[in-house]
């Protein structure tokens, strides 16, 4: 493409622009959690500090390192246990298809559109009677469920494209459902299973509607805590901010160095593949 | 057809053919768990709302008793849910109208083969990566009248700064009901940070479709000596049309449901100028105990989305069925 010189010139403009704008709100986080107490000011907010001062880390980490291990004691299994499920059912609803499996496959999908408002009520209730009220195990479950949908989309679209023809043969071979899906389904599963993985681990990682309301005090992920060091009126903007940075600091490795398949889960999960 | 004797040769197309049966029952088999988890905690838990909605449980002990629409007569009559139901549609309008209009006018930018393409294009999605409770928290800030944005804004001489969310004007009012219709100017600086969260994945979607639009297509309309405005207009953006309608269920959707971005950026606001349904349902239900009135908008809020998923769904199930 040919753009002329004084066009190039503007688009690299808007763009810098416009990254410096997107960029804004780290640079606010960063300079703002390193300064000492009393330069972290309503009038000082844009100044640089004066010297670097990670007391407010250690503030912040203190309040929220408990918060930031049942967030790790969720993530992982919640992630891992959906990613398995999504798995077993984008094989099935893409290499078995059975009369009605495309309505089934849509009835699905609905669950990861519904606003979980409209389920939270019976689902507490639930958690209740089962005793996982207040309780990881309770908010691991949830996230299982109603992972479903999301995570059974991307495995369908994923394995869309490993040829009919490579099932077929291994059928000819005397392979059953279950053989397929150790021998050729599962091996060629790898990036399927990076994609859904960081998607999930993001989405559980940030989520916040169920983490407030089925846990309280000390089972509360990371996010509730963050949420409730900044309610209060006490607590310095430096130290909400470095809390703020630990809290997304996990999320934002795994996007730094695994981009590629964050954006690739993101895509996935707009319903083209 | 003719019973099969012990004796004689089983014929193997029957066979064959219940064997694939067989499989396909194990098929079902392996959903099955999936399938009644959906029923249950999606469909089974919708229902039992619904039931709950039209109860009398609007106290701390449970309490069943039939109402009828009550709840939802109330809810249509109450100042708060009727701002909720006026901020929902302007928010949702703004919000997707933005984030389409920046993704595509990014998506654009970066795919004139520039350098550093990778760099900008992490750049503009990183916010995706974070928790809309992060992204509040730090808006917050930004937003705050007595600081943040206002200060530069005094810096190049406005005296008289907007209060972003704590303004409680309603431009454009039109009055319906207790509330004034029209554009709440406190909604303005949630919708900033919504766009500068999401933008970069409408930019995504639309990178990957213009990347896939063959470049066949686009020389063959230079070679007849279309501008660069045209090829984009007649060539380019037909074949986005899909992607921009995908986009706008998917941000649609979110922006109905928003919880978190309001809960930790500005509650409900003065006068409810940026409260939610999202956030009055939690509210209502949790800290009042009125449960058959959260279910109520509960209810209305799945209402709204189905509104725009479900004949999604359909037509994406009606593609698929004849693909």
């Amino acid at each position: 493409m040919t753009l002329s010189r004084t066009g190039q010139i503007i688009l690299y403009a808007i763009l810098i622009i416009l990254a410096l704008l997107f960029l804004t709100p780290i640079y606010i986080m960063v300079i703002t959690s390193i300064k000492p107490i009393n330069e972290a000011t309503l009038s000082g907010m844009w100044k640089l500090p004066s010297h670097v001062d990670l007391e407010s880390y250690q503030i912040a980490f203190e309040k929220l390192s408990p918060n930031i291990l049942n967030s790790f004691y969720l993530v992982i299994p919640a992630t891992i246990l959906s990613a398995v499920l999504g798995s077993l059912n984008g094989y099935i609803l893409s290499k078995w298809r059975f009369p009605g499996s495309n309505i089934l496959f849509t009835l699905i999908l609905f669950g990861m559109f519904i606003p979980y408002q409209s389920i939270l009520i019976p689902l507490i209730q639930f958690l209740q009677k089962i005793q996982l009220y207040n309780t990881i195990p309770g908010l691991i479950l949830v996230h299982v469920v109603y992972g479903i949908p999301i995570t059974t989309l991307i495995f369908r679209n994923f394995y869309a494209n490993i040829p009919t023809e490579m099932i077929e043969a291994a059928k000819i071979d005397g392979n059953g459902i279950w053989g397929i899906y150790q021998r050729i389904i599962l091996p060629l599963s790898i990036p399927g299973f990076v994609v859904v993985g960081i998607w999930q681990f993001t989405q559980i990682w940030n989520e916040f509607l169920f983490a407030v309301t089925i846990t309280n005090t000390s089972q509360q992920p990371i996010m509730v805590a963050l949420q409730n060091l900044s309610g209060s009126q006490i607590i310095q903007w430096n130290i909400q901010m470095a809390g703020a940075l630990l809290a997304a600091l996990p999320t934002l490795i795994v996007y730094i160095f695994l981009g590629k398949y964050f954006i690739r889960g993101l895509l996935a999960g707009s319903l083209k593949g | 057809m003719a019973q099969a004797s012990p004796f004689t040769t089983p014929q193997t197309h029957p066979k064959k053919r219940s064997g694939r049966n067989r499989e396909k029952w194990i098929a079902f088999l392996f959903l099955l768990p999936s399938i009644l988890a959906i029923a249950i905690f999606v469909y089974g838990f919708i229902g039992w709302t619904g039931y709950i909605s039209l109860s009398k449980w609007n106290t701390f002990v449970q309490d069943l008793t039939f109402s009828g629409l009550g709840n939802y007569r109330f809810l249509f009559n109450d100042f708060r849910f009727q701002s909720d139901l006026r901020n929902t549609i302007i928010f949702t309008v703004l919000f997707t109208l933005l984030c389409i209009g920046l993704g595509l006018f990014l998506a654009v930018l970066l795919d004139q083969k520039i350098k550093w393409e990778g760099l900008f294009r992490n750049i503009f999605i990183f916010p995706m990566a974070l928790s809309f409770i992060v992204t509040g928290v730090v808006w917050q800030w930004i937003f705050n009248p007595s600081t943040g944005i206002n200060l530069i804004l005094k810096k190049i001489g406005i005296t008289d700064p907007p209060l972003w969310y704590v303004q409680t004007r309603v431009v454009l009012p039109l009055h319906i009901g207790q509330i004034q219709f029209g554009v709440p100017m406190a909604l303005i600086a949630v919708v900033i940070a919504a766009v500068w969260q999401l933008s970069g994945f409408t930019m995504a979607m639309y990178l990957s479709g213009l990347r896939s639009i063959p470049d066949e297509l686009k020389e063959a309309a230079r070679v007849d000596g279309a501008t660069e405005w045209q090829t984009f207009r007649y060539i380019l953006l037909p074949q986005l049309k899909p992607i921009t309608f995908s986009a706008v269920v998917i941000l649609g959707h979110i922006s109905l449901k928003i919880f978190d971005l309001i809960y930790a950026m500005t509650g409900p606001g003065a006068a409810f100028v940026t409260d939610m349904p999202g956030l009055y349902m939690v509210e209502t239900t949790f800290k009042g105990s009125h449960y058959a009135q959260g279910a109520s908008i509960a209810i209305i809020m799945l209402l709204l989305v189905s509104l725009l998923i479900v004949p999604y769904l359909i037509f994406t199930f009606r593609k698929e069925e004849t693909a």
